[in-house]
């Protein structure tokens, strides 16, 4: 279920704002990448093409090659919003619909595809996603409460159970915890764990340690000027980006000598 | 403050009278400008209430119409007024709601470029269109070229052209509320645009949206002019707003009045001119509906809110 994405000559525009130049790197199934470094470097872009999210934004375009196992995604007659069905996305700030309940939430995803399912079939999948991200027994005797009514954790966890309730092969997160406390990170962090076994995770994150817990390889990020485009210095192993990295600009970021 | 011990700066700073002065005089002219606007309000209310609960509250005040009563005779009522009221601003929302909210959602959700401006700017100007003149080009185009004849449809037909702009403006309000995040947490799961304006934009606006709506029929309820040039008075209730005068609350106040200085005879003992508690009394009628229609649109708010 899991997929392996392939990133070639990737170039992102904003209308006429060069905003990153040239990407390549390859992410393995079933592993968490995690691109770090400073603001406005394009990582949080680069994570928005990985599921056509940035064309959201008017005047947004892309050059060159997103793959999914070896399927280009911005291929013509490809339709984003299928692109967006196999790759789910969490974001920075927990966003629950805040007309529904906790359970409608869950299933969003499903109901607003039009997809017919039984109820039996929905309870299945609200306990599974649910238990998934560690929501179930915190949230069980409250499903028809609304989703906004739950802490900034748990409707981060609300928001990741919705996310995989669609069973998606590729789970992208901007800074998903950049937005809570330290006990709900760590809650957060041991779900990206658990969820690597079935998702392709790439996770944006301002957090160098936390980049360093949970990810099996670092994208480091940077921009070479203000005004001009960011671009990745390197990927590797965790590990070794974090020991022994072979670029100086990542070496002077992560020991914050930057600048 | 509590620094007793040591005489402070934050003690001895010197304009310190001043600043609390202005401050305080701040308060109070806030305070007296919330008052002076409320006067009006509370002087409209005291008077429309003090003078029409007595014709409200008649037996048969909200049950029966005027029929051949003149205004010499006693009994009645403004049913008739009630009816066509109600029936040309039903007709008005019908038709007026569906084509604001897609107007709404389209300069909201889906227009950019040279249309989208147009209409904007089309929508500011209905927003000043005079009603009286909302009514001459009804008049014009129905009246003149086709011959239609006075009746309440044409009515609603020019409250509509009132009532567009306002839920327009409401209701792009309301949208632009809804946090983008949520328009992208849908996207992200997969769901085409249509449907999350559909089932994720409108239903979390939806508290707005009702507002935006009472206050364009609460805009349109009172209109006067487009009755005067399009439909007639007549003390008969007539249900149908397509054929025949339909009366309105306006037109029963406004029949009223042409009676208030109306003198006649009568022999052998006094006469009652009924046209003052009548007057008051659809006036009164006419504020509790609207008032109606706002508590209606608030407990639908409320509902809403519950059933989240």
């Amino acid at each position: 279920m899991a997929k392996r994405i392939d990133v070639t000559n990737l170039n992102i525009y904003y209308s006429k704002f060069h905003a990153v130049s040239d990407v390549n790197f390859t992410i393995a199934p079933r592993s968490v990448t995690a691109f770090i470094g400073p603001s406005g470097c394009g990582k949080s872009t680069v994570l928005r093409t990985l599921n056509r999210m940035h064309e959201v934004i008017a005047g947004a375009r892309v050059e060159g090659k997103v793959a999914l196992d070896g399927e280009d995604i911005y291929a013509n007659g490809v339709d984003p919003v299928d692109v967006r069905r196999t790759i789910g996305m969490v974001f920075q700030r927990p966003n629950p619909f805040p007309t529904m309940s906790i359970y409608d939430n869950v299933v969003a995803g499903l109901k607003l595809r039009g997809g017919r399912m039984s109820k039996s079939q929905l309870d299945g999948v609200v306990e599974n996603s649910l238990r998934a991200a560690n929501l179930w027994e915190e949230v069980r005797n409250r499903l028809n409460k609304p989703g906004a009514g739950l802490s900034g954790g748990q409707q981060q966890r609300l928001c990741i159970a919705r996310a995989i309730a669609v069973e998606p092969a590729v789970l992208l997160m901007d800074e998903p915890c950049s937005a809570l406390d330290p006990i709900s990170t760590l809650a957060i962090e041991d779900l990206i764990q658990e969820l690597k076994e079935k998702y392709t995770i790439v996770i944006v994150t301002h957090n160098m340690q936390q980049a360093a817990r949970v990810s099996d390889h670092t994208a480091f990020f940077n921009l070479s000027g203000i005004g001009k485009p960011g671009q990745l210095v390197e990927i590797d192993e965790t590990e070794k980006i974090f020991s022994n990295p072979s670029d100086k600009r990542t070496e002077d970021y992560i020991s914050g000598r930057f600048g | 403050m509590t620094a007793v011990s040591a005489p402070s700066t934050l003690t001895a700073s010197r304009g310190r009278g001043m600043r609390k002065f202005k401050n305080n005089l701040a308060a109070v002219l806030v305070t007296l400008a919330f008052l002076i606007a409320l006067v009006p309000l509370v002087w409209l209310l005291y008077t429309v209430i003090g003078k029409g609960i007595r014709g409200l509250t008649r037996n048969g005040f909200l049950t029966q119409d005027l029929g051949v009563r003149t205004f010499q005779d006693a009994g009645g009522g403004v049913v008739h007024g009630i009816i066509g009221t109600l029936e040309q601003v039903a007709v008005t929302t019908v038709i007026a709601v569906p084509i604001a909210l897609l107007v709404a959602v389209y300069l909201v959700e889906y227009g950019h470029g040279w249309l989208a401006r147009a209409t904007t700017f089309m929508v500011d100007v209905l927003t000043g269109i005079p009603s009286i003149v909302a009514a001459l080009f009804i008049y014009a185009i129905f009246f003149v070229h086709f011959g239609a004849q006075f009746a309440g449809i044409w009515v609603s037909l020019a409250l509509l052209m009132l009532m567009i702009p306002v839920v327009v403006r409401t209701t792009e309000e309301m949208l632009k509320l809804v946090p983008n995040e949520l328009r992208e947490a849908s996207y992200a799961l997969g769901v085409p645009k249509w449907k999350t304006v559909l089932r994720i934009v409108l239903p979390t606006a939806f508290t707005g949206i009702v507002t935006g709506v009472v206050l364009g029929i609460a805009r349109v309820a009172g209109e006067t002019a487009p009755l005067l040039i399009l439909d007639k008075y007549t003390t008969h209730t007539n249900w149908n707003p397509f054929t025949g005068y339909q009366a309105a609350l306006p037109l029963v106040i406004k029949d009223q009045v042409s009676n208030l200085g109306s003198s006649f005879s009568f022999t052998g003992g006094t006469a009652t001119n009924f046209a003052p508690e009548r007057m008051w009394g659809a006036a009164l009628t006419l504020i509790i509906l609207v008032m109606l229609l706002n508590l209606i649109a608030r407990l639908i708010g409320r509902f809403n809110k519950i059933a989240d």
